[in-house]
């Protein structure tokens, strides 16, 4: 593209124009910053961004309604996390049961390193419990690398209530008519 | 209290005159470097809030000693000014490691802040910043030849700049040196020959007598409105203030002259650049705007009190303030000037404009004689 260059009057050449319009704008822009509070910043620590829906923070656990671990300690995640950010200590065969009915187990211990997670949101993708997910939290930040692996009981705290189905509530009355003839549910 | 005066009134009445005036004279230094010094650094305080206000932020507005958090309502709003932004910077610049590169020349390497940033000072002893206090007139050096001594100082800043281009040994740097040599001659001309006329009008180049005559007749940017305009458009390209910032051009020489330099080295360069700016505010002040001089309520006459003359001295000081914070307003506002831009506006525009104008002021003068 030719851009056609117009020679510039005798008026525009002695910058003036050009000079009174800079002190108009910045002028502008400062009246409006000082006294009209037309800011475009936002003063971080105090004010925070609020993330759109979707957005992928960092993943914790969830608890159900009733305030249970949803975590069942199947895994999935671990073995499916590409940064090797999450590890499960799994109860054992002696270990300790779930914190709620019907449920087999629960993890003994749940630890995510955030200086791993890379928030792809496979743990998340994979979970068979809906137990754990990439929630809104960007600002992970710590002193020693040891403050960024957060334990079982941190997560679920900062996880909250999921209000998503609960999958097992009802699974001892469902066993039970089963056996019934003919089948209710 | 008279035994702890009188021995030091005793002692001082005994030296001699020389003495005196030496004692004096580095009491009067010791005071307006200080001062220089302090208004340096809330320079850049100003520049970064107005270039924040300018840019739509809020700037500086987080730096507090610790017990501010426990004074109740002046603590909040001076951390909020960013009061004390300037007190963290000098103490960065002092804490952090005086790193020399491995290339560069050491010698000129270490020498250019330091004569980038002793012209800058000089500047200003010829500047009369007050009328009198006592008996003691409120300028460091009273010079009959006031004006050419500054032109004389002034032009040796480009030596530290040039120097510091030099001794890096690298090509922005050295890019830097090359347009501030280019552009300060240039600039020194015009600026030189747009006073002319100034003291073709004053009929002196002593400074604190050109105010004098202002005090009478009125300021001397009435009668040499274009003189000022050169002398203030030169100045910027003086202190490579934007527009006229080549030598330093962050976009497209990385930081120009002092790309190399780090810590206080930096800041000496940082302190030569807004000392210039003083000192050519100052100048401007006492040339154009009557110095320490307001036209009412006899501020004019040279103070018999204290008090006056310390009234005359912050006039002074809020005149430089105003030119100081036009030099830092036209930074956020203007695009730099293209190399050979500068040198054609520099060349074929002011020095022309220039002789001109002394030529006018010369026929007007001639004819009213």
């Amino acid at each position: 593209m030719i851009v056609n260059r117009k020679p510039l009057t005798f008026w525009e050449k002695l910058y003036l124009p050009a000079i009174i319009g800079g002190l108009k704008v910045t002028m502008r822009h400062a009246w409006g910053t000082l006294f009209q509070g037309k800011k475009v910043t936002m003063e971080y620590p105090e004010q925070k961004w609020t993330v759109p829906e979707g957005y992928r923070g960092a993943p914790y656990l969830v608890k159900d309604q009733e305030g249970n671990t949803k975590c069942v300690s199947c895994q999935l995640c671990e073995f499916v996390c590409p940064p090797k950010a999450i590890r499960i200590t799994p109860p054992g065969p002696a270990g300790q049961l779930a914190d709620r009915s019907n449920a087999e187990k629960m993890p003994e211990e749940f630890e995510i390193n955030f200086l791993r997670c890379i928030y792809c949101g496979l743990c998340q993708e994979v979970c068979p419990e809906e137990a754990i997910f990439l929630q809104k939290d960007y600002s992970i930040t710590g002193l020693t690398r040891q403050e960024f692996i957060y334990d079982k009981e941190k997560l679920l705290a900062l996880g909250g209530i999921s209000p998503g189905i609960q999958k097992w509530k009802n699974k001892l009355e469902e066993a039970k008519e089963q056996e019934t003839f003919p089948v209710k549910v | 209290m008279d035994f702890i005066f009188n021995p030091i009134v005793n002692l001082y009445n005994g030296l001699s005159p020389t003495l005196q005036f030496t004692l004096w004279s580095l009491v009067k230094i010791a005071i307006a470097i200080g001062v220089l010094h302090a208004i340096a650094a809330y320079a850049v305080l100003v520049e970064r809030k107005v270039s924040a206000w300018i840019q739509d932020r809020v700037g500086p507005n987080r730096v507090a000693p610790p017990f501010m958090k426990y004074v109740p309502i002046l603590g909040p709003i001076l951390t909020r000014m960013g009061i004390f932004q300037p007190l963290a910077d000098g103490l960065k610049f002092m804490l952090k490691e005086d790193f020399t590169p491995s290339g560069v020349r050491k010698a000129y390497f270490w020498l250019a802040p330091a004569l980038a940033v002793i012209p800058s000072l000089l500047v200003i002893a010829v500047i009369p910043f007050g009328s009198q206090m006592g008996n003691q007139k409120m300028v460091i050096a009273d010079l009959n030849v006031g004006i050419l001594y500054t032109f004389g100082i002034v032009s040796l800043g480009v030596y530290g700049i040039v120097l510091a281009g030099y001794a890096a040994n690298s090509k922005y740097p050295f890019l830097g040196g090359i347009r501030s040599s280019a552009q300060m001659i240039s600039y020194e001309i015009a600026m030189g020959m747009s006073v002319i006329p100034v003291f073709l009008i004053a009929g002196n180049l002593n400074l604190s007598q050109i105010i004098g005559w202002q005090t009478s007749h009125g300021w001397l940017v009435m009668y040499a409105p274009l003189s000022f305009i050169i002398f203030l458009i030169a100045s910027f390209a003086e202190t490579n203030r934007t527009p006229f910032d080549l030598p330093e051009a962050e976009t497209e020489l990385v930081g120009g002259y002092h790309t190399e330099y780090g810590s206080m080295k930096f800041a000496l360069f940082f302190l030569a650049e807004y000392s210039n700016m003083v000192a050519t505010s100052g100048m401007m002040v006492t040339l154009f705007f009557g110095g320490w001089t307001l036209p009412f309520w006899g501020l004019d006459q040279p103070a018999h009190s204290l008090g006056i003359g310390v009234l005359q001295i912050l006039i002074f000081l809020a005149k430089l303030c105003v030119l100081m914070v036009l030099f830092i307003w036209v930074r956020w506002m203007w695009p730099r000037f293209r190399y050979d831009q500068l040198m054609d506006l520099g060349w074929r525009r002011f020095v022309p404009l220039a002789l001109a104008n002394i030529l006018v002021t010369a026929i007007i003068l001639w004819m009213k004689s």
